[in-house]
């Protein structure tokens, strides 16, 4: 459990981590909360010979409204998330789905930009930025760019952000009227999803006019499900429609297999999740 | 003040809880220098050619060694210690386990190079640059499958990968026509899956060669250090055992793991002697995962015949056992000696065969994990039981109770001598039960079962009331067994000239608390207060010699070899006493550090009777000086313990998964002398035990590759996963040993696993999927299948 050898660098702001990223090229990578990226390094799944620490950034650190968004640093915690009460006013599942992540030594050090960029097919971020139609930050050499959560997760492991690149922040439209939940069925020993779904509504006198729902776990890329958005758009929500929309969840849909989950039982608990998930909101 | 029966906190926990152990990873010796071992990728490979060429040009490189270095310096493979004869006589198959291979890597971490340098990034370095050409061959994992016809071969002179066949108890014939005779048959088909042990310190080794003394010292993470400078010194280096020094220090937890001598401590130790310098070796997670000797793999047969009112007629069990590629130290005692006699539980079984096939696979080895061989028994006796109370539409907890063995105590009534060999010293079963439903709320509980069937969630409850064997010894007893080694234990008390005790044990603490129960004993016996004893132990050079701690042991023969040295210490101390009283030893009381003068108020301290034994200016004529006694204790029988444990639990319709809801253990481990810490041990055990039934199990694909490695992959139970155990006691001493203890540190694991497993089985049968069995790991998709598939 030793890393091949390695020489650490602290970027004090993220102009500093953009000039060492370009100095260091392909020979580096960021270093946040270090929850993925150590453990690959200390299996030897990686190697790089430069390590920059952006996790002591203020820039990357705040939570904040502005202009109907809500926007969070990519350095910001699992465990900050939990705690915020911006967020848990404004967008309850996201400090929900960041209790389930890990325990808290794992909350305190892991970032939400970390996990965003790593993609871990079965970690919970992903399916809450489709949810919430998240568009992500990423600066460059030659400026910033917007990428809508769509477009950002390409697939396994795979992101929109390119060599010289970073991830700056994650902003989230807040509009009236919504309620969201995430549930996570987890796999026992590492604690990722095996299903995560994360559905935001928007509900007006008892009629659901914009369904958003998201998974992580079940397929290598997460994905939004237009199906059961669809089912669940412009139809009363209740426990009636609840059950048919859930009942569409994941079908034609590549999907995941490992020794804990079998593609059929996957699929069968994206069901079941997606109803849960509706449930809670219901 | 009497210290026994009191909760005292651990002495010892001072140091570990504020960082001050001393493990051997701690130890840096001067010139030090550390191994990485290059292992196989592959289950089953044919190597064509090793090149350290690279490797040896790899900045610090101090030595690499290879297969073809050990084959050349013709130094052992490390040996077995315990046979098992085939059912005809012959002797089991050995082969050679070396400590490196040359020709043929046979499981997934085989060692193929030891590659030394001056730090440990520099051997990782290099080791990653070993150049090894494999040619993968065809593996096989599964024992079922490793006796067919045509199935990959683990050893040539290994035929259908057998190690031995053997059989226990009444002839098969005799069992299968009481079976055919019976009214109701409960036939099951179990496996006892492989587990990993996760020991939270992994294994390290230091090896030191002294050239001026000739001297070898071996710092290790062992439970048993003696048995090792013995297998080292004789079996596997040829070197003079006076002249190995094996010191275990603080060793961060076992479970059975680190009772046997591995091929790195061999190494570490010759390869010192090579290079001139001390070389450490310590396991990454991932190696601990491949090497440490894994525990249980057993594919069982069984069928239980009963009469129409529940009596149980007969049993027969056909159990094919993984050994591993190699043999581990104890691997042949585990499936036969330790599983097979326990088959009678704590039941009147008439008659009980028992059959056993011990294979060899393209795995690790398998050997003794918390329990061994007894949770294994446990296991299929209770399953079957439960399943039978389900079949014959019987309350399983009375199915139980009208089987019982009726109550002995070992002292007015004989001991239960029982169809598969052993002797039961003392049991008293009906009061645990009793207890356990007592604590449950069974009848209440049963309403509350009806309640919940049309709710998502079923709930379920399983019973397990088993005996097991412990205070593993008599030499005698488990010589006639196959033991290759004694197994009594030693203890040295010697008193200081002020009255301070300092005592050596042959057991070894590796998380039990020894330093604190033993001191318990010793300050109880000799009427001094706790602070003025000391508890030696893990060091061949400071204690004469030692059996180690395993099979739950150390209270009932190292605890009772203390005894046995205190007697010796009160007995002379007597003589002093009298000498300077001018009295009688007859006439003497000893209580409370003094001995009285019967009568009168004449008394003398121990403190003042140690000082006279060192100061022997005015001593008895006969008497030699000093008050230091050393004794080797060997029990007439191994101990039994017994308890009934009860699970509840709750089963998600719609996913499968389990949630333990309720634990509830009443042990009965004999007289007590610290609860606190046999609470301790009780509830360390359920969390294994309950951890094998719901999260625990190894995976290998077809090529025999382990894919679940890692703690990402493999599930341990984690304290969110686990209710507050309900625990309680009741007492029935041993009869044969001077402390009247049974042990305590493996009853937790080897009652808990099937009672969890039985409490799904009811769970899904009330619910209308009548199952008979779902295999552990009990993950949530296995019990989802069982209910889309039961009827």
């Amino acid at each position: 459990m030793i890393p091949s050898n390695l020489t650490y660098k602290r970027a004090s702001s993220i102009d500093d981590a953009l000039a060492l990223l370009k100095e260091y090229g392909d020979d580096a990578r960021l270093l946040a909360g270090g929850h993925s990226l150590i453990p690959a390094l200390k299996l030897r799944l990686n190697e790089y010979d430069y390590l920059i620490d952006i996790s002591k950034i203020p820039e990357l650190k705040s939570i904040s409204e502005e202009q109907g968004h809500i926007v969070i640093g990519a350095g910001v915690t699992h465990g900050e998330i939990v705690n915020s009460s911006l967020l848990k006013d404004k967008l309850s599942f996201f400090p929900e789905a960041a209790d389930l992540i890990g325990d808290v030594q794992v909350r305190n050090m892991g970032t939400i930009g970390g996990s965003v960029v790593h993609a871990d097919p079965a970690a919970d971020w992903p399916a809450l930025l489709l949810a919430a139609e998240a568009v992500i930050t990423i600066k460059g050499e030659s400026g910033s760019r917007d990428v809508s959560a769509e477009d950002f997760f390409l697939g396994l492991f795979q992101t929109a952000v390119e060599d010289g690149e970073m991830l700056t922040s994650i902003k989230i439209p807040i509009s009236a009227n919504t309620k969201s939940k995430y549930q996570k069925f987890m796999q026992p020993a590492s604690r990722f999803a095996i299903v995560g779904c994360a559905a935001l509504l928007t509900i007006e006198n008892g009629t659901c006019s914009k369904a958003r729902i998201a998974y992580a776990g079940v397929s290598a890329k997460p994905f939004r499900d237009k199906k059961v958005e669809a089912a669940l758009e412009g139809k009363a929500f209740n426990a009636d429609q609840i059950a048919s929309a859930a009942s569409l969840a994941a079908e034609g849909v590549s999907i995941m297999s490992d020794h804990f989950a079998s593609e059929a039982y996957r699929l069968q608990m994206t069901k079941v999740f997606t109803k849960r998930t509706l449930e809670a909101i219901l | 003040m009497s210290y026994i029966g009191k909760s005292i906190k651990r002495v010892e926990d001072k140091r570990f809880i504020t960082g001050k152990g001393k493990y051997t990873d701690d130890i840096k010796l001067p010139y030090m220098t550390y191994g990485c071992f290059v292992r196989s990728p592959y289950a089953h490979a044919k190597i064509n050619s090793v090149d350290i060429s690279d490797a040896e040009n790899s900045s610090g490189i101090v030595k690499i060694f290879t297969g073809e270095d050990i084959a050349e310096s013709g130094i052992n493979g490390v040996p077995c210690g315990w046979q098992v004869n085939f059912k005809n006589g012959d002797i089991m198959k050995e082969p050679p386990h070396p400590l490196l291979v040359k020709d043929k890597v046979l499981h997934m971490g085989d060692a193929v190079a030891f590659v030394i340098a001056e730090s440990y990034s520099q051997a990782k370095d290099a080791a990653e640059m070993v150049r090894v050409d494999y040619e993968m061959l065809p593996a096989v994992t599964n024992p079922q499958e490793a006796v067919k016809k045509g199935a990959p071969q683990v050893h040539p002179d290994a035929p259908n990968n057998t190690c031995f066949d053997w059989e226990l108890g009444d002839s098969k014939a005799e069992v299968e026509a009481a079976l055919k005779g019976a009214h109701h048959v409960t036939t099951l088909d179990i496996e006892n899956q492989r587990v990993v042990p996760n020991a939270i310190e992994p294994r390290s080794a230091i090896g030191d060669y002294n050239e001026a003394h000739e001297k070898y010292t071996l710092h290790t993470t062992s439970q048993n250090p003696h048995l090792t400078r013995l297998l080292l010194s004789a079996f596997v280096l040829g070197i003079p055992e006076h002249k190995v020094h094996v010191i275990a220090p603080d060793v961060g937890g076992g479970f059975g793991s680190k009772i046997f001598h591995y091929t790195e401590e061999a190494m570490v130790v010759w390869g010192s002697k090579q290079i001139g310098r001390p070389i450490k070796w310590t396991a990454e997670r991932s190696e601990s995962f491949l090497t440490d000797a894994h525990g249980r793999d057993h594919k069982t047969h069984l069928a239980m015949g009963f009469d129409k009112d529940g009596k149980v007629l007969a049993l027969k069990s056909e159990t094919f056992a993984n050994l591993g590629a190699y043999l581990s130290t104890f691997a042949p005692a585990v499936p036969t000696y330790l599983h097979g006699t326990l088959m009678q539980g704590l039941y009147t079984t008439p008659k009980i065969n028992v059959d056993v096939t011990g294979v060899f696979t393209h795995t690790n080895s398998v050997d003794a994990y918390r329990g061994a061989g007894r949770p294994e028994a446990t296991y299929q006796l209770e399953r079957i039981m439960d399943l039978a109370a389900l079949e014959m539409d019987m309350d399983p907890a009375e199915l139980r109770r009208i089987n019982f063995i009726p109550a002995f105590d070992g002292v007015e009534q004989e001991g239960y001598a029982t169809r598969v060999a052993l002797q039961y010293d003392s049991g008293n079963y009906e009061p645990v039960l009793d207890r356990a439903l007592e604590m449950v709320g069974y009848d209440d509980f049963r309403k509350k079962q009806e309640a919940a069937k049309d709710s998502g969630k079923l709930l379920g409850i399983g019973f397990s009331t088993y005996v097991e064997a412990c205070g593993i010894a008599p030499s005698a007893v488990v010589g006639a067994l196959g033991a290759r080694a004694g197994l009594f234990e030693s203890s040295q008390v010697r008193v200081q000239p002020t009255g301070k005790v300092s005592v050596y044990s042959g057991s070894h603490s590796h998380g039990q608390g020894h330093e604190t129960t033993f001191a318990q004993i010793v300050a109880d016996r000799l009427g001094i207060p706790l602070e003025d004893v000391e508890i030696v132990h893990g060091d061949s050079e400071a204690v004469a010699f030692g059996m180690g701690t395993y099979g739950s042991r150390s209270l009932a023969v190292g605890g009772s070899s203390i005894v046995k040295s205190l007697e010796k210490v009160i007995d002379k101390g007597a003589k002093i006493a009298a000498h300077k009283l001018e009295s009688r030893v007859e006439d003497l009381d000893f209580a409370e550090g003094k001995w009285t003068v019967k009568g009168t108020d004449k008394s003398i301290s121990f403190g003042d009777v140690s000082l006279t034994a060192y100061v022997p200016h005015d001593y008895p004529a006969d008497l030699e000086p000093g008050l230091d006694f050393s004794s080797f204790y060997d029990p007439t029988n191994f101990t039994y313990p017994f308890g009934c444990h009860v699970a509840i639990v709750e089963v998600d319709k719609e996913t499968g998964h389990v949630r333990l809801k309720r634990f509830i253990a009443v042990d009965d481990v004999g007289n007590v002398i610290n609860p606190m810490i046999v609470d301790g041990q009780i509830h360390g055990g359920l969390a294994q035990g309950i951890g094998q039934a719901l999260f625990e199990g190894t995976v290998y694909d077809s090529s025999g590759t382990l894919l679940n490695a890692s703690f990402m992959d493999y599930s341990i139970p984690r304290a969110d996963d686990l209710p507050n155990f309900e625990i309680d006691r009741t007492v029935t001493p041993c009869p044969h040993n001077p402390l009247g203890v049974k042990g305590a540190g493996e009853a937790g694991c080897i009652g808990s696993t099937p009672a969890v497993v039985n409490a799904v089985i009811d769970a899904l049968w009330k619910g209308g999927h009548k199952v008979k069995d779902i295999p552990m790991p009990l993950i949530s998709e296995r019990v989802w299948k069982a209910m889309q598939n039961g009827h």
